[in-house]
């Protein structure tokens, strides 16, 4: 079984190669068949591999596969490895069949685009990223992971370049990920560095780090844990470093659905779980976590409350869901998180992409209020979008009902943190989903459809990527079934996703929670990975001893009965209001808005945040880089260069001049010399035969004299 | 008193470097090609006269007089190629006169 782990991230990145490379020149049908194929083998394998974890007993659950010796530097040794555990078991299967969902999505949805094969590669690659983040077993193979998905999120954002903005938001989300990055960075080298000093154990793979973990002292701990909790908010568009998230929008919705809702964000959530060991030793930074969390998820919604393209508004209850897994984990909950994030994956890829089948199906509109009454043209849609919805809101018997309440549950009664504020600001957020979700469907799918009505505020932008410009309502049309099926595959998932997870007090078994405990079991005294399950009431005593041991046991059934039936009432309540403004006394809202002008522009423009930003920091670098470029590069280096070109030019000339003067003059006198000698010398020449002889006997008599006078 | 005691050596080389000079000053100061070809020719001839003389009066062998014999023939035969040289340059230069045979002047 071990030996073919690798299959499950490879195959989508064959699938990537092929179509980035070759896919051009495949045809549509074939590339399609590529892609979707690879990630469907991948789901299969995933669980057939989730299928073999069942079979083994619950405390040896955990398959590693060693394929490849990456770094082996003395007692350091950094693997390819994957490992799989229910938690990672749980995300390969989220992962590859949403993915392979929203694959078949695309098919229909992107089918007129003139650069097909590169989505789909992109798409694929991201797969393959995403998959290396959930199954790496060590935190760099995470980290490259990590940084591949942010690399695909930045590709596919941009995917149609044409248009600057959206070129411009894939900037904005690749560089505001990268300052996340840079704390998580930090984060890994300061554990790297604090567990091999402390322990002399070199590792970053996480059985040993869950076995060493406790020799590090806990200020750097917390240390740690905020720095990797940086790199969490870049990723997962908490506060701070939520702002690319909205702008993301620009890519297809696809895209917005697979990665900016059911994937790639909810990766720091997985590694907040998958260091569960690291958080759980520090309170500090789990409060931080669980603030952060929960009033991301109150900040988010407000803003949603007001936005009018459907996608922002989606995007904003992202950001707001994510800070509801923030605050299941910050509360130490994590089994209450990832349940919500593989629920959450279900209703906000099927709400992604019911809004992909609106805008689709309406040519181009994304703007609600330029909608309406798109329920009899577009029933399907309209139907999973309602299920969606109603699943986000937390109804009961939906999935995400029963998900979000653990989290709010355990965010009131957790012994690791749980407080009664946190539950309450989570209330208040759930009421705020309700309100939000149910004004976009009813504003989109009830009343009096507004679409002939209204000039097209954005004619060419809004030009359809399936080619359609159409902008009255004799025009709207549902979308064909290769958009629809995933949708209903989506909804009934939606439905029954949450069944795993029925706590115990409602009669169910909790089976999800139950299924990842190893993982998240405390106990520091795992061996190899395989950790020993503690009941759960002991799991708490083996904390820190500052908790009261029986805090747990405080809250009693009744309690929990009585804050979910409070939660829905909100939720119920919000509906109504909701129904009230929209559709009872729709020009309620707008009197409103303009009474409460003031907060209303505040929340409509974002809380100014992305201005804030700009000015603050975003200005000062650009004006940082106006001046070493042009003071520092242009001035001095520039300076430099030109100088000493000069210099170079003037001592050029001066050994010319001596060239020229003295040596072509020593050259040229010698050649004078030798033509006046000549010209002496030529006089000799008379030609006349006489001369000759007379010189010949003139030397000839000399010679004799000579003879006579020296030798004789 | 024998002749060889009544006319000395030297009178022989007398008359034969007079002979020489004559020779050499015809052969340096004749315009005409041919008077200096007669010049070498009594260049050649005192040599002759030097040759004999000695032969007969410093040794009893008669190598002189042999290579006397030669010279006669070189001049000759020298003559004869110096005539032809001289018919050559007539034929160019419609003259014998050794003055005007100057191409080679710079």
């Amino acid at each position: 079984m071990e030996r073919y782990l690798w299959l499950i991230p490879l195959l989508p990145a064959i699938g990537a190669v092929i179509n980035l490379l070759i896919g051009r020149f495949l045809g549509k049908r074939l590339v399609s068949v590529i892609a979707c194929g690879t990630v469907l083998v991948s789901f299969i394998l995933s669980s057939i591999v989730l299928y073999h974890l069942l079979k083994l007993p619950s405390e040896n659950r955990l398959i590693r596969d060693i394929v490849y010796t990456w770094i082996n530097s003395g007692t350091l040794n950094i693997n390819l490895t994957f490992l799989i555990d229910p938690l990672s078991a749980i995300m390969i299967m989220v992962v590859t069949g949403v993915s392979f969902v929203i694959h078949v999505y695309s098919i229909g949805y992107m089918a007129n685009d003139k650069r097909y094969a590169r989505y789909f590669g992109f798409l694929n690659l991201f797969v393959f990223a995403m998959l290396l983040l959930v199954t790496g077993d060590n935190l760099l193979l995470m980290f490259v992971g990590w940084e591949g998905v942010g690399l695909c999120s930045y590709l596919l954002i941009g995917f149609w370049f044409e248009k600057k903005e959206n070129a411009i938001a894939g900037m904005k989300a690749f560089i505001v990920n990268r300052i996340g990055d840079f704390g998580f960075t930090l984060g890994i080298l300061l554990l790297f560095w604090s567990i091999g000093t402390a322990s002399g154990v070199w590792t970053i793979n996480f059985p040993e780090l869950r076995a060493h973990i406790n020799v590090i002292p806990p200020a750097t701990i917390t240390v740690i844990a905020i720095l990797l909790f940086i790199g969490a908010t870049g990723k997962s568009a908490q506060i701070p470093l939520y702002v690319w998230l909205p702008d993301a929008m620009a890519g297809p919705t696809p895209v917005s659905a697979l990665i900016h809702a059911a994937t790639m964000v909810t990766a720091g959530v997985y590694m907040i779980a998958r260091m569960n060991f690291l958080y759980i030793l520090s309170p500090t930074a789990m409060l931080i976590v669980a603030i952060v969390g929960v009033g991301t998820a109150v900040y988010a919604g407000t803003i949603g409350l007001v936005q009018n393209d459907i996608k922002k508004v989606l995007a904003y209850s992202t950001i707001s869901q994510l800070g509801y897994m923030f605050l299941g984990v910050g509360v130490g909950a994590f089994a209450a998180g990832i349940f919500h994030l593989m629920t959450h994956a279900f209703f906000k890829a099927l709400l992604f992409l019911g809004s992909g089948s609106v805008i689709h199906g309406t040519g181009g509109e994304q703007d609600i209020r330029k909608m309406g009454g798109l329920k009899k043209y577009m029933p399907i849609t309209f139907w999973t979008f309602l299920i969606g919805t109603l699943a986000i809101a937390g109804i009961p018997g939906l999935s995400g009902f029963f998900s979000k309440d653990e989290i709010l549950w355990k965010a009131f009664s957790s012994a690791h943190g749980g407080h009664w504020i946190l539950w309450l600001a989570g209330v208040l957020g759930a009421g705020l989903t309700a309100l939000y979700m149910f004004r976009l469907v009813f504003v989109t799918f009830f009343g009096e459809n507004r679409l002939a009505s209204g000039v097209m505020s954005h004619p060419d932008e809004y030009r359809d990527n399936a080619g359609h410009t159409t902008h009255d309502k004799s025009h709207i049309h549902e979308s064909p079934p290769v958009m629809t099926i995933p949708l209903i595959i989506l909804a009934i998932l939606s439905i029954i996703g949450g069944y795993v997870g029925i706590p115990a007090v409602l009669g169910g078994s909790n089976q999800i929670e139950h299924f990842m405990e190893p993982v998240f079991a405390s106990e520091s005294g795992c061996k190899n990975g395989v950790c020993p399950i503690e009941p759960p009431s002991n799991q708490l005593h083996s904390l820190t001893t500052t908790h009261e041991p029986s805090s747990a046991e405080h809250h009693s059934t009744t309690t929990e009965i009585l804050l979910m039936l409070i939660s829905v009432v909100v939720v119920l309540f919000s509906i109504f209001t909701a129904y009230y403004l929209y559709i009872k006394k729709s020009e309620l809202p707008a009197q409103i808005a303009q009474k409460f002008s003031g907060l209303y522009n505040l929340l409509l423009n974002k809380y100014y945040v992305d201005e804030i930003y700009q000015i603050i920091i975003v200005n000062n670098l650009l004006r940082l880089n106006n001046f070493l470029a042009h003071k520092i590069d242009l001035g001095m280096i520039d300076w430099l260069v030109d100088n000493s070109a000069r210099g170079t030019v003037r001592v050029s000339t001066d050994s010319g001049w001596v060239d020229y003067r003295l040596v072509d003059g020593a050259v040229n006198t010698t050649a004078q010399g030798v033509l006046v000698g000549g010209d002496a010398m030529r006089r000799t020449q008379t030609g006349l035969l006489k001369n000759y002889l007379a010189w010949a006997v003139g030397g000839t008599i000399v010679i004799i004299i000579c003879f006579l006078l020296f030798v004789i | 008193m024998t002749l060889l005691q009544a006319f000395p050596l030297h009178h022989y080389l007398i008359i034969s470097a007079i002979l020489f000079s004559l020779g050499l000053y015809i052969v340096l100061v004749r315009k005409n090609a041919v008077a200096i070809l007669m010049g070498i020719e009594l260049i050649l001839n005192s040599t002759n006269i030097n040759f004999v003389a000695f032969s007969r009066y410093a040794t009893q062998a008669i190598s002189g007089q042999v290579f006397a014999v030669f010279v006669i023939i070189l001049a000759a035969a020298e003559a004869a190629v110096a005539l032809a040289i001289i018919l050559n340059i007539y034929q160019n230069l419609k003259t014998v006169d050794v003055d005007e045979a100057n191409e080679l002047k710079h």
